[in-house]
């Protein structure tokens, strides 16, 4: 029979989240890496008992912890991250130019076909490889060099490269996102990006229709149609049809286009999810209650999916790496709160229920659908 | 023989409880103590000092003999006591944060 293996990261902790194909019985580990920022985990597609971790903490700086066994032991691997040359500098808070300085891994991407290759999201944004399962790590320089980085500024959170998606039917396709740059893609392997932000508009910004310098908060994909992408931008959720080349929103009927992440159904592409937060100065859902959003359309109408979900007094926020869905029938639907719950559904979003409540914040959420 | 005391999340990281006895050559200094360290726990590289600039990570403090030693240079001479193993080299987390 079939399982699930829910990979959660959280401000204390990383904890693996067990589960037969009905999702009903859950088995919990954890906390791995106890009292350590966990900004993500994820497992390879290629192999899935081998695991990353990226663990962090403002006194000891960052550590990647790799798994052979699907989360029951660990072993730190390298954790280097040196920018390529000198990194320049970026657009700073008040408009002065600032050095690059890495923080953090803020997301890790393992390859599609080989256990030993994972792509490093980081902030002070940049991308970085490893093609020795996490021992050593190389930055692909193309992204920061190609341009526009003297543009880039941070956002609240720090300027983070947050997203990395894989092209399943294009080895050299890659697509990245950047908080407060915007989307890049790459057709070459990451030798070369180039920013894919036509048609979005940011009223904060001084041109609001510039090339870079947009909050884009998640992008997601179906594997199945990698050209077509959504967006969940600081403001407006967005669409491309065309692999970034062009946006349009499709907001539609949702209570507020402000909001985290977004993700895709895995087995209907015109199938999205999004969680509606109040505003950007008040992050939390409107009105006391937690909805997720579910459109059929690709977006523009939107239906609440509130069955099992708090319905009031609910403060809690969704981040933009905290959502994520199985490739079981029907599939399941998974995110994780600032106030450590974990929520799963599934049936695609019709009705919830926590799997845990009680966790500390979760940064992430991934989901591994074993045989 | 040169002892070292780690904060509890290095002691995790390096897969060690208690102090942990260094032998160190040639001058007993901050320098040669971390990097005495960092060979024999490779995995503490990058946590407590800067990867390429060795600078102190900001949050991390080094004591010795109830001196506060953070802010004296990498390559000055721990105190005698340090050197012969009667007291430890501390290094302290901040106490700092949630």
């Amino acid at each position: 029979m079939s399982a699930v293996r829910v990979l959660v990261g959280t401000r204390k902790g990383a904890f693996v989240l067990t589960a037969d194909g009905s999702r009903k019985r859950w088995d919990i580990s954890g906390p791995h890496f106890a009292g350590w920022e966990i900004y993500h985990a994820k497992g390879s597609p290629a192999d899935p008992n081998r695991l990353y971790a990226s663990q962090s903490s403002g006194w000891f700086g960052q550590m990647i912890q790799r798994s052979n066994d699907g989360g029951k032991t660990w072993e730190p691997v390298g954790n280097e991250f040196k920018y390529d040359g000198v990194p320049g500098t970026h657009m700073w808070f008040d408009g002065t130019q600032h050095p690059w300085e890495f923080k953090r891994v803020w997301q890790l991407e393992p390859s599609l076909t080989d256990p030993e290759t994972v792509y490093a999201g980081v902030e002070d944004a940049a991308i970085f490889r490893t093609v020795d399962g996490g021992k050593s790590w190389q930055e692909l320089p193309g992204l920061r060099e190609h341009g526009s980085g003297p543009r880039w500024q941070p956002g609240a959170g720090g300027m983070c490269l947050h997203t990395i998606l894989l092209d399943p039917s294009d080895p050299g396709r890659m697509f990245v996102a950047i908080s407060a740059a915007g989307a890049f893609r790459t057709d070459d392997g990451g030798v070369s990006w180039r920013p894919i932000n036509r048609g979005l508009k940011s009223n904060f910004m001084p041109e609001p229709e510039a090339e870079v310098g947009h909050c884009v908060h998640r992008i997601a994909m179906h594997p199945s149609r990698p050209g077509v992408l959504f967006m969940q931008k600081h403001w407006d959720v967005m669409r491309s049809d065309d692999a970034g080349d062009s946006w349009h929103e499709v907001s539609g009927n949702l209570p507020t286009d402000f909001g985290f992440p977004i993700d895709v159904h895995a087995h209907e592409p015109e199938t999205i999810y999004v969680v509606p937060i109040k505003s950007d100065s008040e992050h939390y859902p409107p009105e006391g209650k937690l909805r997720v959003y579910r459109s059929r359309t690709g977006g523009n109408e939107w239906e609440p999916l509130t069955n099992g979900l708090p319905q009031s007094n609910c403060y809690v926020n969704v981040l933009r790496n905290a959502m994520a869905v199985d490739s079981l029938d029907s599939c399941g639907v998974y995110f994780g709160t600032t106030g450590g719950q974990v929520y799963a559904s599934a049936d695609s979003g019709d009705t919830w229920a926590p799997i845990v409540r009680d966790l500390p914040a979760v940064l992430s959420v991934e989901v591994q659908t074993l045989p | 023989m040169i002892r070292v005391v780690l904060p509890y999340h290095l002691r995790t990281i390096a897969s060690v409880s208690g102090e942990v006895e260094l032998n160190v050559e040639g001058p007993v200094t901050q320098r040669s103590v971390l990097d005495a360290l960092e060979a024999r726990y490779p995995t503490l590289r990058g946590t407590i000092r800067d990867h390429t600039t060795h600078q102190r990570r900001a949050f991390l403090r080094f004591f010795a003999c109830e001196d506060d030693l953070s802010h004296e240079s990498p390559d000055a001479l721990l105190p005698d006591a340090v050197a012969s193993g009667t007291e430890p080299f501390l290094i302290v987390g901040a106490i700092a944060g949630g």
